[in-house]
Protein backbone atom coordinates (compact mmCIF):
# COMPACT_ATOMS: atom_id res chain seq x y z
CA UNK A 1 0.00 0.00 0.00
CA UNK A 2 1.37 2.93 -1.33
CA UNK A 3 1.50 6.46 1.56
CA UNK A 4 1.97 9.91 0.79
CA UNK A 5 1.58 13.09 2.75
CA UNK A 6 1.33 16.59 2.64
CA UNK A 7 4.93 18.63 1.80
CA UNK A 8 6.00 22.03 1.46
CA UNK A 9 9.09 23.58 -0.36
CA UNK A 10 9.95 27.05 -0.09
CA UNK A 11 12.28 29.18 -2.23
CA UNK A 12 12.68 31.79 -4.76
CA UNK A 13 11.02 31.69 -7.76
CA UNK A 14 13.07 33.98 -9.38
CA UNK A 15 16.81 34.39 -9.12
CA UNK A 16 19.69 36.16 -11.33
CA UNK A 17 21.52 33.42 -13.13
CA UNK A 18 24.71 31.60 -11.22
CA UNK A 19 23.60 32.71 -7.61
CA UNK A 20 23.30 30.62 -5.15
CA UNK A 21 19.50 30.02 -3.83
CA UNK A 22 18.56 28.65 -0.68
CA UNK A 23 15.78 25.89 -0.71
CA UNK A 24 14.11 24.50 2.54
CA UNK A 25 11.68 21.28 1.91
CA UNK A 26 9.43 20.15 4.61
CA UNK A 27 7.47 16.64 4.87
CA UNK A 28 5.25 16.00 6.99
CA UNK A 29 6.18 12.25 8.53
CA UNK A 30 6.01 11.07 12.02
CA UNK A 31 9.46 9.56 11.42
CA UNK A 32 8.57 6.88 13.91
CA UNK A 33 12.25 5.74 14.71
CA UNK A 34 11.59 2.32 15.69
CA UNK A 35 13.29 2.50 19.14
CA UNK A 36 9.71 3.28 21.28
CA UNK A 37 7.60 0.75 23.07
CA UNK A 38 4.12 1.22 23.74
CA UNK A 39 2.60 0.98 27.22
CA UNK A 40 1.83 -2.62 26.80
CA UNK A 41 6.00 -3.07 25.95
CA UNK A 42 5.32 -3.54 22.28
CA UNK A 43 7.94 -2.52 19.87
CA UNK A 44 6.46 0.25 17.51
CA UNK A 45 7.96 -0.76 14.02
CA UNK A 46 10.31 1.86 12.29
CA UNK A 47 8.80 3.65 10.19
CA UNK A 48 10.77 6.98 8.42
CA UNK A 49 11.80 8.37 5.21
CA UNK A 50 14.68 7.33 4.28
CA UNK A 51 15.46 9.00 1.05
CA UNK A 52 15.21 12.62 -0.09
CA UNK A 53 16.50 13.75 -3.63
CA UNK A 54 15.78 16.96 -5.67
CA UNK A 55 16.45 17.19 -9.25
CA UNK A 56 17.19 20.29 -11.54
CA UNK A 57 15.47 20.31 -14.82
CA UNK A 58 16.40 16.31 -14.37
CA UNK A 59 19.44 16.05 -13.43
CA UNK A 60 20.46 15.11 -9.69
CA UNK A 61 21.64 18.17 -7.78
CA UNK A 62 21.30 16.99 -3.79
CA UNK A 63 20.46 14.18 -2.58
CA UNK A 64 20.08 12.76 1.52
CA UNK A 65 20.02 9.58 3.86
CA UNK A 66 17.76 9.79 6.61
CA UNK A 67 18.51 7.54 9.78
CA UNK A 68 15.80 7.48 12.73
CA UNK A 69 17.62 10.43 14.18
CA UNK A 70 15.70 12.71 12.38
CA UNK A 71 12.90 14.28 13.78
CA UNK A 72 9.29 14.43 12.88
CA UNK A 73 8.18 16.17 9.88
CA UNK A 74 11.43 16.09 8.79
CA UNK A 75 12.84 19.71 7.22
CA UNK A 76 15.83 20.31 5.21
CA UNK A 77 17.36 23.36 4.22
CA UNK A 78 20.08 22.82 1.49
CA UNK A 79 21.44 25.42 -1.20
CA UNK A 80 22.08 25.12 -4.98
CA UNK A 81 23.17 27.33 -7.81
CA UNK A 82 20.57 28.90 -10.11
CA UNK A 83 21.66 27.43 -13.54
CA UNK A 84 18.66 28.08 -16.07
CA UNK A 85 14.86 28.63 -15.81
CA UNK A 86 13.20 25.65 -15.36
CA UNK A 87 11.54 23.00 -12.55
CA UNK A 88 12.91 21.28 -9.80
CA UNK A 89 11.24 18.10 -8.45
CA UNK A 90 11.69 17.14 -4.81
CA UNK A 91 11.25 13.24 -4.14
CA UNK A 92 10.70 11.62 -0.54
CA UNK A 93 10.89 7.86 -0.61
CA UNK A 94 9.91 6.09 2.62
CA UNK A 95 8.92 2.89 4.80
CA UNK A 96 6.24 1.31 3.83
CA UNK A 97 5.69 2.25 0.58
CA UNK A 98 5.86 5.59 1.67
CA UNK A 99 6.48 8.09 -1.66
CA UNK A 100 6.13 11.88 -1.78
CA UNK A 101 6.60 14.51 -4.79
CA UNK A 102 6.71 18.42 -5.05
CA UNK A 103 7.91 20.39 -7.92
CA UNK A 104 8.31 24.05 -7.63
CA UNK A 105 9.53 26.40 -10.88
CA UNK A 106 12.55 28.98 -10.98
CA UNK A 107 13.18 31.60 -13.24
CA UNK A 108 16.54 32.77 -14.17
CA UNK A 109 17.61 35.89 -15.96
CA UNK B 1 38.91 1.76 68.58
CA UNK B 2 36.14 3.70 70.40
CA UNK B 3 32.68 2.88 69.60
CA UNK B 4 32.13 6.27 67.69
CA UNK B 5 34.86 4.72 65.04
CA UNK B 6 32.88 1.71 64.92
CA UNK B 7 29.67 3.38 63.77
CA UNK B 8 31.05 5.80 61.45
CA UNK B 9 33.02 2.74 59.79
CA UNK B 10 29.60 0.70 59.95
CA UNK B 11 27.70 4.40 58.17
CA UNK B 12 30.24 4.66 55.56
CA UNK B 13 30.02 1.21 54.74
CA UNK B 14 26.27 1.27 54.40
CA UNK B 15 26.78 4.95 52.03
CA UNK B 16 29.24 2.40 49.88
CA UNK B 17 26.72 -0.13 49.16
CA UNK B 18 23.88 2.75 48.20
CA UNK B 19 26.37 4.12 46.05
CA UNK B 20 26.93 0.81 44.15
CA UNK B 21 23.57 0.24 43.80
CA UNK B 22 23.03 3.92 42.15
CA UNK B 23 25.88 2.84 39.63
CA UNK B 24 24.53 0.22 38.84
CA UNK B 25 21.05 1.65 38.18
CA UNK B 26 22.33 4.52 36.40
CA UNK B 27 24.14 2.05 33.87
CA UNK B 28 21.29 -0.69 33.10
CA UNK B 29 19.16 1.96 30.97
CA UNK B 30 22.30 3.39 29.41
CA UNK B 31 23.94 0.41 27.68
CA UNK B 32 20.48 0.75 25.67
CA UNK B 33 22.25 3.54 23.92
CA UNK B 34 25.13 3.44 21.16
CA UNK B 35 28.11 3.52 23.12
CA UNK B 36 31.14 5.59 21.78
CA UNK B 37 32.55 2.15 20.37
CA UNK B 38 29.30 2.18 18.43
CA UNK B 39 29.82 5.70 17.36
CA UNK B 40 33.41 4.81 15.98
CA UNK B 41 32.41 1.96 14.20
CA UNK B 42 30.37 4.38 11.99
CA UNK B 43 32.80 6.61 11.69
CA UNK B 44 35.25 4.04 11.12
CA UNK B 45 32.56 2.86 8.03
CA UNK B 46 32.14 6.03 6.28
CA UNK B 47 35.74 6.59 6.12
CA UNK B 48 37.03 3.16 5.35
CA UNK B 49 39.74 3.27 7.50
CA UNK B 50 41.23 6.59 6.75
CA UNK B 51 42.00 8.90 8.84
CA UNK B 52 39.53 11.80 9.59
CA UNK B 53 41.36 14.99 10.09
CA UNK B 54 40.20 17.99 12.37
CA UNK B 55 39.01 21.11 10.86
CA UNK B 56 36.72 22.79 7.86
CA UNK B 57 33.72 21.57 9.27
CA UNK B 58 31.82 23.13 11.31
CA UNK B 59 29.05 21.62 13.42
CA UNK B 60 26.34 23.91 15.27
CA UNK B 61 24.11 22.82 17.47
CA UNK B 62 22.41 24.22 20.88
CA UNK B 63 24.99 23.99 24.00
CA UNK B 64 21.74 23.30 25.98
CA UNK B 65 18.69 21.59 24.98
CA UNK B 66 15.35 21.30 26.84
CA UNK B 67 14.21 18.68 24.44
CA UNK B 68 16.17 15.79 22.54
CA UNK B 69 13.34 15.09 20.16
CA UNK B 70 14.16 18.43 18.17
CA UNK B 71 16.70 19.85 17.94
CA UNK B 72 18.12 22.35 15.28
CA UNK B 73 21.48 21.08 13.32
CA UNK B 74 23.48 23.18 11.13
CA UNK B 75 26.51 21.80 9.76
CA UNK B 76 28.69 24.11 7.15
CA UNK B 77 31.76 23.05 5.20
CA UNK B 78 34.77 25.21 4.50
CA UNK B 79 34.92 24.62 0.65
CA UNK B 80 34.79 26.61 -2.11
CA UNK B 81 32.43 23.96 -4.28
CA UNK B 82 33.92 24.46 -7.66
CA UNK B 83 34.24 21.18 -10.33
CA UNK B 84 37.83 20.79 -8.41
CA UNK B 85 37.53 21.25 -5.17
CA UNK B 86 34.21 20.27 -3.72
CA UNK B 87 32.25 18.33 -1.01
CA UNK B 88 30.87 14.67 -2.18
CA UNK B 89 29.60 13.93 1.20
CA UNK B 90 28.72 14.66 4.93
CA UNK B 91 27.59 12.80 7.43
CA UNK B 92 26.37 13.00 10.86
CA UNK B 93 26.84 10.80 13.62
CA UNK B 94 25.58 10.97 17.37
CA UNK B 95 27.65 9.38 20.13
CA UNK B 96 24.40 9.05 22.58
CA UNK B 97 21.79 7.80 19.84
CA UNK B 98 20.75 3.86 19.73
CA UNK B 99 21.60 4.20 16.21
CA UNK B 100 24.39 6.57 15.76
CA UNK B 101 23.94 7.60 11.67
CA UNK B 102 21.58 10.32 12.06
CA UNK B 103 21.36 11.64 8.21
CA UNK B 104 23.96 11.92 5.23
CA UNK B 105 23.81 14.46 2.43
CA UNK B 106 25.61 14.19 -0.92
CA UNK B 107 26.64 17.21 -2.80
CA UNK B 108 27.34 18.54 -6.03
CA UNK B 109 29.50 21.87 -7.21
CA UNK B 110 26.43 22.99 -8.11
CA UNK B 111 25.34 23.03 -4.11
CA UNK B 112 26.95 25.91 -4.65
CA UNK B 113 28.00 26.21 -0.96
CA UNK B 114 28.26 23.04 2.23
CA UNK B 115 25.44 24.27 4.42
CA UNK B 116 22.88 22.00 6.02
CA UNK B 117 20.08 22.74 8.11
CA UNK B 118 17.85 19.76 9.48
CA UNK B 119 16.46 18.97 12.53
CA UNK B 120 17.48 15.89 14.85
CA UNK B 121 16.60 13.54 17.62
CA UNK B 122 19.12 13.57 20.49
CA UNK B 123 18.95 10.46 22.80
CA UNK B 124 21.62 11.93 25.77
CA UNK B 125 24.09 14.78 26.43
CA UNK B 126 26.95 13.58 24.00
CA UNK B 127 29.28 14.55 21.17
CA UNK B 128 28.00 14.65 17.70
CA UNK B 129 30.25 14.27 14.84
CA UNK B 130 30.17 15.52 11.00
CA UNK B 131 32.10 13.86 8.90
CA UNK B 132 32.55 15.82 4.97
CA UNK B 133 34.68 14.05 2.25
CA UNK B 134 36.06 16.22 -0.65
CA UNK B 135 35.79 15.18 -3.82
CA UNK B 136 39.84 13.77 -3.61
CA UNK B 137 39.16 12.01 -1.33
CA UNK B 138 40.16 13.40 2.43
CA UNK B 139 38.07 13.26 5.14
CA UNK B 140 37.98 15.91 7.41
CA UNK B 141 35.74 16.13 11.00
CA UNK B 142 33.98 18.30 13.77
CA UNK B 143 32.41 17.99 16.62
CA UNK B 144 29.46 19.76 18.74
CA UNK B 145 28.77 18.66 22.68
CA UNK B 146 25.49 19.37 24.10
CA UNK B 147 23.51 18.84 27.02
CA UNK B 148 20.24 17.40 26.80
CA UNK B 149 17.48 17.40 29.29
CA UNK B 150 14.47 15.90 28.38
CA UNK B 151 15.91 12.60 26.15
CA UNK B 152 14.26 11.71 22.77
CA UNK B 153 12.90 7.81 22.08
CA UNK B 154 12.49 7.26 25.40
CA UNK B 155 8.60 8.15 26.23
CA UNK B 156 6.01 5.99 25.78
CA UNK B 157 2.96 6.39 23.41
Amino acid sequence: MSKTSRTSISMPTTAKKDSIIEIRAIAQHDMESGFRYTESGKLIPRDIIRTFTCTYNNVEVFKADFYSGIGANPLIIFTTVAVESGTLEFTWIGDDGYEAINQARITVS
Amino acid sequence: MNKETQQRRHWLKQIRGLGLLALGLCASPLSVFAKKTDADEAIQKITGGAVAKEGKVILTIPPLVENGNLVVLKVSVDSPMTANDYVKSIHVVAEGNPLPNIFTVYLTPRSGTANITTRVRLADSQTVWAIAQMNNGSFWKGSAETLVTLSACTELV
